[in-house]
């Protein structure tokens, strides 16, 4: 008996970690817009890709399913349809909601350090690293001195004698 | 030289800590969020609202109707814990005679009535936005949220997050001082 409620509980769990495994994998948006051209609907792909959830602000509008998310799917499909562009649907988004709603952001002054930050610290570190290695004595200086080696060479022999 | 060497990882690591226990004050204290995102509408014109009237049948709410006064509009719902907390001091300000225009957001209707009814209102009016019009294109992420809005209809002041005593001084206060006088 105890052996079956096991066995439905394992099955339970596995059938639930494919479940989410399979959750994971489809896009959380369920939403069912419809296009009658390609190009529209490639582009409403492309922007909900890009766009940035302001609400949970690590994931993309996409993947979302916060309300404002839904919201924010829906206007950018409402924009599409109206037959607005990628460049007017963009400048919608970033004068409402600043540069952080993309999901890239732009490459300019105010986002200089974000761009080029990581990789000044890259330099930096590896330049750092070169001159730790340049510094170490290379195996090829004597670490000891004759007497030095002669004395130590004596004291691990008196430890072998006893 | 290998000894004074031997302090820069502690040196380093009290900088670190220096400096986050720095952040973490200014969070508690409720002067920085990090999850804040800088609103792109000071000084640029205030979007323009029309939506239909929570309380009011067949009547709509318009920015319009404030031209020439400066006012303050109030995005909440009643899904919203801070909502709830800041509502006794939108209704202390609301006496005050301070004009609020609320944007009920993604909301339930009949919720949102009982909400007011049981109480109060402390908003001249209130716009109905179940579908985040208004709220996109004020640029809202969270509620609530409360602009400021000047004579001129610039946006001069937002906050998000609820309204408490020392954040109106801080930011709203000001701009009612020369119109009358406070208490």
């Amino acid at each position: 008996m105890r052996f079956i409620v096991r066995k439905i509980t394992v099955l339970k769990a596995l059938v639930l970690a494919l479940g989410l495994s399979l959750g994971a994998q489809a896009p959380a948006s369920i939403d069912t817009y419809e296009f009658s051209d390609p190009g529209q609907e490639a582009l409403y792909l492309d922007l909900i890709q890009e766009l940035r959830c302001l609400v949970c602000q690590n994931q993309n509008i996409a993947d979302s399913n916060a309300e404002l998310a839904q919201d924010l799917r829906r206007k950018t499909y409402e924009m599409v349809k109206k037959g607005e562009n990628k460049d007017q649907i963009v400048e919608f988004m970033v004068a409402r909601y600043g540069d952080f709603v993309m999901y890239s952001p732009p490459f300019k002054a105010t986002t200089l350090m974000l761009w080029v930050g990581p990789v000044l610290i890259f330099v930096l570190a590896v330049a750092m690293l070169i001159r730790v290695i340049r510094r170490r004595p290379s195996s090829n200086d004597r670490l000891l001195s004759e007497e030095q080696r002669q004395r130590a060479e004596q004291l691990l022999n008196q430890t072998e004698e006893k | 030289m290998n000894k004074s060497r031997a302090f820069i990882p502690l040196m380093a690591f009290l900088a670190l800590a220096g400096l986050f226990y720095f952040v973490l004050m200014k969070m508690n204290k409720g002067e920085y969020n990090p999850r804040d995102i800088p609103t792109e509408f000071i000084g640029r014109p205030a979007p323009n609202i029309d939506l239909p009237n929570l309380l009011v049948e067949n009547d709509r709410v318009k920015s319009s109707d404030y031209a020439g006064k400066v006012w303050l509009l109030n995005i909440w719902g009643t899904w919203c814990p801070e909502c709830w907390k800041e509502h006794d001091y939108l209704m202390y300000l609301s006496r005050q005679g301070i004009p609020i225009l609320g944007i009920d957001w993604r909301d339930e209707k009949a919720d949102a009535i009982d909400f007011l009814k049981q109480k109060g209102n402390p908003f001249v009016e209130v716009g109905f936005d179940p579908n985040s019009d208004a709220a996109i294109d004020w640029g809202v992420y969270g509620a609530p949220e409360t602009f400021l809005i000047d004579a001129e209809g610039i946006v001069r002041e937002k906050h998000a997050g609820a309204l408490y005593p020392q954040v109106w001084e801080e930011k709203f206060a000001k701009y009612f001082q020369a119109q009358k006088p406070t208490e």
